[in-house]
């Protein structure tokens, strides 16, 4: 079943990059499981999926940024070995991140040539020869309007997009990965792109395209490959098939993940939040959520959920909007403020923001507690231990000991210590950013069915999740977020994942 | 974390037991009771000096300014004392710590609300707290003749026959001690150095908590400016000119790494008493001075080796059992 499908009618079947039987793992997830693809001159394949299917993954395989664990990779039928990012380079895959990744304070040529710039005689940089052979591969481009001598910095993102393409034709890349190209790109900018895809493509480039949106997909790919959950579901010409065909792939799922049942006994509202906006991040957000309930927050990434959740955490500041809690009205400036209101937030990036790493158990879970734990201005360990000890007994820590190093536990058992540390401040309401991310699954089971119980005795849950199958398993209600903007709020009742990907996507009608 | 802490300390303590006894197997006098409290007398300044820079650097910050602001308070308070005789002793240290705390507010408001990097702060109140001294002072000198005894033999006071200025220095580690390790506060400057991302999203609020540190290590300054002082009995623009490097080395030989969120009060005492001992006892071995900047240099290298390899990440535990073990 994990094999590429073969197009009926192919446009041309000669492939010149293939990737065979790929896996690869991380502790406790596997991210990629003997997966397929292959790429054709002169076309562009849309790479589709999910999030957390496993794209990202792949990308740092063809950039020599991860090692797979298995399978093979060839170029023009001979296999390769792409060891470091240099190497995948030189082999002539060149990518473009959604965020370049080049250097804003070096110019336009230098940003170019860097690596394989053209040298004089006694070896020094041949700067002259440098910029006239990057305004030769620009020009041919069709990108006369820039400036080889301008600082990268001083360059929009589409032309940071231009230069990064030109890096790649000065090596003649036969393979132009692109990573959400378009995600930081206006209307007219996004125009541009793609007649820039136009031009690869009459160049002869294979171009592997990802993205999560539809009418781009359709747009510009001639051929899609669908992932799910890390393994290869579906590949093909897009003529072939149709919108609802590519959103089944990625969806339908065998469930392999049992999720706790619960009677949910929802309660008075709690948590009103009304036209909430920032400058650049939301906009008119407005929703409820109640006592008892879990309220599921669903979108692409970057659809702006995580910075609605930093706004009522009072990490990021908003422009206007209203935000009570049991209908107090409340203006939240800091994350002091909302911990002092009752509403706490677990983080996405749990090693950056959760825990803090180098300090142990004890005081992670201490740390937002220590007015109660210490009498007049002096710590008390003891009280502090007696803390921590209920509450990561309460979640089933596995740990040898309170004093031992946060850093040394794994994923889970971290997420464990970043809920007991919020639990120990009794919240009414617990935001949980990607609570089970890159976790194992016996601990995503445990948070699971830690939540059912946390809902169980009165508390108000919002979870964001990118997983369908726990957003669909867990959530009472859930609110679906596209580009900044509330899409639709469901009801979790008789509620198909299509219905969800659709809304996420702009598609729904 | 605590265990290396210890190893650490106990290394340091090794290394500076070591030195005693092959200086004293030179000079026999070296290692006796006496010999040993004048040490420890001679590098209080330094130790409290020290302890203030710690606070600093445990929130990932530094203090260039402390030897500008000790220079600056000392003039202040012995303009005072010349200008005034009258005023007593012990409000001539408030005086003292009081102006160290504003200037240490200075730096500190600059880094919490205006956002400068501390390094480029205390740069610039480095070069102004100086250049104040020679405007308060207009270049001259106070000198001992216009000192009152009373300022002067304050700290050369004994009390159960220990010295005010080693009592002093003592009473510092204690407080230094407590606050660090048993006060909210405390908790907070480790927090926010070993993880600041993670430290706000747990609502500590890390520009107030930086802001407090250099008031702190302001504050300890002010005092080291009165001590300094009455102990050389000269003010000047010059006073402890340079002295700031000798600070940070002392926190960084104590094991207080530079990037942040470790060290121990105990270190930053062993790394000042490492740089006093040497000062000390290269003269009775008969050794040039000059020496000694390059065995404290090497030390500050050494040091560094020997904390890169202790916090070296240890590899993650992935399997269940070495977790529960």
């Amino acid at each position: 079943m994990n094999k590429p499908v073969q197009p009926s009618s192919a446009v041309t079947t000669e492939h010149c990059f293939t990737l065979s039987g790929i896996s690869k793992s991380f502790p406790g997830v596997k991210a990629l499981s003997d997966v397929s693809l292959a790429l054709y001159p002169g076309q562009v394949t849309a790479l589709i999926g999910e999030n957390g299917a496993g794209k990202s993954t792949l990308v740092k395989i063809l950039t020599g940024i991860y090692q797979p664990d298995a399978g093979e990779i060839s170029v023009n039928g001979t296999p390769v070995v792409l060891s470091t990012a240099q190497e995948a380079f030189k082999l002539g895959i060149a990518a473009i991140h959604q965020e370049t990744v080049l250097f804003d304070d070096l110019t336009v040529g230098e940003n170019i040539y860097l690596g394989h710039a053209p040298r004089n005689k006694v070896g020094l940089l041949d700067l002259k020869a440098m910029h006239g052979a990057a305004r030769v591969v620009l020009d041919k481009m069709h990108a006369s309007h820039i400036d080889t001598y301008a600082r990268l910095r001083d360059l929009g993102i589409a032309n940071k997009h231009l230069v990064a393409v030109a890096r790649a034709m000065s090596i003649d890349s036969k393979i132009v990965v692109m990573d959400e190209p378009t995600a930081a790109l206006s209307a007219k900018e996004i125009g541009e792109l793609y007649e820039l895809i136009e031009f690869l493509k009459s160049e002869g480039k294979a171009i592997l395209f990802i993205s999560h949106k539809f009418d781009e997909i359709y747009r510009i790919a001639d051929r899609y490959t669908v992932f799910r959950d890390g393994a290869l579901v579906g590949a093909g010409l897009l003529r072939d098939t149709t919108q609802n065909e590519i959103i089944k792939l990625m969806v339908g799922r065998p469930v392999d993940h049992i999720f706790p049942s619960r009677k949910a006994n929802i309660g008075m509202s709690v948590l009103s939040v009304s036209e909430l906006s920032h400058p650049t991040e939301f906009e008119d957000i407005s929703f409820e959520l109640h006592k008892g309930e879990i309220l599921g927050f669903y979108g692409l990434v970057g659809a702006g959920r995580s910075e609605v959740m930093h706004a009522l955490f009072g990490i990021t500041k908003t422009s206007g909007g209203k935000i009570s809690l049991e209908g107090v009205p409340l203006k939240i400036t800091s994350p002091a403020e909302a911990i002092n209101a009752g509403i706490v937030y677990v983080p996405e990036e749990r090693g950056r923001q959760g825990v803090v790493i180098g300090l142990p158990i004890f005081m992670n879970v201490s740390l937002p507690s220590l007015d109660r734990t210490s009498k007049s201005n002096v710590l008390r360990l003891k009280e502090e231990f007696d803390l921590a000890r209920t509450y990561t007994e309460r979640l089933d820590l596995r740990a040898s000991s309170l004093s031992q190093d946060v850093g040394t536990l794994s994923g889970g058992n971290q997420q464990k210590i970043v809920i007991a540390k919020w639990l120990a401040t009794s919240p009414k309401v617990i935001i949980l950013d990607e609570p089970t991310k890159g976790i194992d699954i016996g601990s995503k089971a445990a948070v699971h069915e830690f939540m059912a119980e946390l809902v169980a005795e009165g508390l108000s849950v919002i979870m964001v999740s990118s997983e369908l199958p726990e957003v669909l398993g867990m959530a009472d209600r859930i609110v679906v977020m596209r580009s900044g903007k509330i899409e639709e709020i469901f009801e979790n009742k008789n509620l198909s994942p299509e219905t969800l990907v659709k809304a996420a996507a702009g598609i729904l009608q | 974390m605590k265990d290396i802490f210890k190893i650490r300390e106990v290394w340091l303590a090794i290394v500076i037991a070591a030195m005693i006894g092959a200086i004293t197997l030179r000079s026999p006098s070296f290692a006796s009771p006496i010999n040993l409290g004048q040490i420890f007398n001679d590098t209080s300044i330094l130790i409290i000096l020290a302890l203030g820079q710690m606070s600093v650097i445990l929130t990932r910050s530094i203090d260039l300014s402390m030897a500008a602001n000790l220079c600056f308070t000392g003039m202040v308070v012995a303009m005072l004392n010349a200008s005034h005789p009258g005023i007593p002793i012990f409000v001539l240290i408030i005086v003292a710590m009081f102006v160290g705390l504003i200037l240490g507010a200075i730096n500190g408001a600059l880094v919490w609300k205006v956002g400068i990097p501390p390094i480029v702060v205390t740069l610039g109140t480095l070069t102004i707290y100086r250049g104040s001294t020679f405007v308060i002072s207009g270049g001259k000198w106070v000198n001992a003749d216009k000192m009152s005894p009373e300022f002067i033999n304050f700290q050369r006071v004994d009390i159960f026959g220990i010295p005010v200025l080693s009592l002093t220095a003592i009473l510092v580690v204690i407080v230094f001690q407590v606050f660090l390790t048993r006060t909210p506060l405390g908790r907070s400057i480790f927090a926010i150095g070993v993880n600041p991302t993670a430290a706000v999203y747990t609502g500590i609020n890390g520009g107030r908590t930086k802001f407090v540190a250099f008031c702190m290590s302001g504050l300890l300054a002010g005092l080291a400016g009165y001590l300094w002082i009455s102990r050389y009995v000269i003010a000047s623009v010059e006073v402890a000119n340079g002295y700031e490097l000798n600070i940070i080395a002392a926190c960084v030989i104590g094991g207080i790494s530079i990037a942040g969120g470790i060290g121990s009060v105990g270190g930053a005492v062993l790394g000042s008493l490492f740089l006093g001992i040497i000062s000390n006892a290269l003269p009775v071995i008969n050794i040039s001075p000059f020496w000694q900047m390059a065995i404290s240099g090497s030390a500050i290298i050494f040091a560094i080796v020997l904390n890169a390899r202790s916090e070296r990440k240890q590899g993650r535990i992935i399997l269940k059992k070495a977790e529960t073990a």
